[in-house]
């Protein structure tokens, strides 16, 4: 049996009077990859805020000892002239250049690339997303927590993003848990799918998340390619 | 106001320099942070205190240096512990301190306290003035790094174990201390643009973050020297000199941008 990388039981997280989470519970162990999936405001970014311990919380939440942890965020506050370039935007991480050079080509950017010296804020969607997953690796994560990996990108691009995910997880032998609303596209990667509304709460295998289920928890026929990304 | 002709110009241009460098680099931070008028604002609360030393004989470097460092701590307690919005924090007390500073400041010293004072600087103070504003860049190099990471992604900086809230402090009591050093500059109404229009002219020609950290402070230099060489030589008033000298490189930088689209 693989070893447990966290734990999570009875996790209740209140805002105010109302309870954003509750009583949430599930278990993910090395190697896997766990879908948090579920609409708007049904608290999938307040759990990963409350598993990485950035807001108080009650229950339970044990990772296992030791573990480092990466973090990529869905968006970067920027201006649109925000001086800074990839290159420092990844050396205000790790200043060695060979570690820079090995994490920007593990998400498929050549180090001689223009790319490194354009700004941040110059960067499409997708190169961001992949750059921010480059500075996640810099700090040899076990564990990777995606806050939506495909927000900003076109359906082509969250493809190719979820199978470059997959192949990070197999060659650094990662952990990774993600947040998104499109099951269908990443079902073939996932392993386990916690789904996430106001009224439910699920956890199981890709297979048991069928039509049934997620009608139920998005409240409405789901569409997956029929909504429009308007940029 | 004016400098007084016994008074060595170059010792003058020589302070003045390393202070505005100093407010430029550290006020770039500010202007990343889109905060460029909480560092205006807080000049205001320097004038209480400066009234207070000035009628009691101390350095008004010194007494602006309390006033804002009780004020930093009283916004930075009230911004983590209220719901207030920051910059509405800074509205009220930096409205309540010129209200203070009007009160206690007399009519005779107001002028100073408003333009700046720069040819009573003596001798000692000048080299401890010199000796603030480059620990204060030094501090700011060691701060830069995580302002930055909390300014575009708060959360990981969180995740990667900076302290948000202790960076936040320490940049602002640094923010306090060369606004104290520019007031007795540029005065307090004058101090904003020392902080922020530096930074806003390095933005127009560069787009990595050192050049734009370095372009702040060469630009902050070049308005303090020829704005108080150009004072000097037509014995006009130094503050309004060095702001002027600073808005035609901020002109020159945005023709610059402009042109090389």
């Amino acid at each position: 049996m693989p070893d447990s990388i966290l734990t999570v039981s009875d996790l209740t997280v209140v805002k105010g009077k109302r309870a954003i989470l509750e009583k949430i519970s599930f278990e993910i162990k090395a190697g896997e990859t766990l879908a948090i999936i579920g609409p708007n405001g049904a608290g999938k970014t307040t759990l990963f805020r409350a598993i990485l311990g950035l807001i108080p919380f009650s229950g339970k939440v044990v990772w296992k000892k030791g573990i480092k942890i990466g973090y990529v965020p869905q968006k970067l506050f920027i201006d649109a002239d925000f001086p800074l370039t990839t290159r420092e935007f990844l050396r205000l991480k790790d200043k060695e250049t060979l570690k820079i050079k090995d994490a920007l080509e593990a998400v498929g950017i050549p180090m001689d690339k223009n790319l490194l010296n354009n700004r941040l804020s110059d960067l499409s969607g997708g190169e961001l997303q992949r750059v921010l997953i480059a500075w996640s690796l810099l700090g040899d994560p076990q564990v990777l927590l995606f806050d939506e990996p495909t927000a900003g990108v076109d359906v082509v691009g969250e493809g190719t993003i979820y199978s470059m995910l997959e192949k990070l997880r197999v060659k650094k032998n990662l952990t990774i848990l993600l947040i998104s609303h499109e099951l269908d596209i990443l079902r073939k990667y996932v392993t386990q799918v916690l789904c996430l509304n106001k009224e439910m709460v699920c956890f199981g295998l890709p297979k048991d998340m069928d039509k049934n289920v997620m009608n139920k928890l998005f409240g409405e026929e789901v569409r997956y390619y029929e909504h429009q990304h308007k940029f | 106001m004016n400098i007084s002709t016994s008074f060595n110009p170059w010792f003058l241009i020589l302070v003045g320099s390393f202070v505005a460098g100093a407010c430029a680099y550290v006020g770039s931070l500010m202007v990343l942070k889109r905060m460029s008028l909480v560092g205006d604002a807080l000049s205001h609360v320097a004038l209480p205190g400066m009234a207070i030393a000035i009628s009691i004989g101390i350095s008004p470097i010194l007494g602006a240096f309390t006033a804002l460092t009780i004020v930093i701590i009283g916004i930075w307690y009230l911004e983590e512990t209220s719901d207030t919005y920051p910059e509405a924090l800074v509205g009220i007390f930096f409205t309540a301190s010129l209200a203070l500073g009007l009160l206690l400041t007399k009519e005779s010293d107001l002028l100073e306290a408003l333009f700046g004072s720069l040819d009573k600087l003596d001798f000692a103070e000048g080299l401890i003035t010199i000796a603030i504003s480059v620990a204060a860049i030094m501090i700011a190099t060691f701060l830069y790094n995580k302002v930055i990471i909390s300014i575009i992604a708060p959360e990981l900086a969180k995740v990667s174990r900076i302290n948000v809230k202790l960076v936040n402090l320490a940049y602002l009591l640094l923010v306090g201390t060369i606004v104290s050093l520019g007031v007795r500059f540029v005065g307090t109404l004058l101090m904003g643009a020392l902080v922020i229009v530096p930074a806003v002219s390095a933005r127009n020609v560069t787009k990595t973050i050192t050049g734009y950290l370095w372009f702040s402070a060469i630009f902050g230099v070049v308005s303090a020297a020829a704005g108080i060489f150009a004072a000097a030589k037509m014995s006009l008033p130094v503050g309004a000199m060095v702001v002027l000298t600073s808005m035609v490189i901020y002109v020159l930088s945005y023709l610059y941008h402009h042109l090389r689209k």
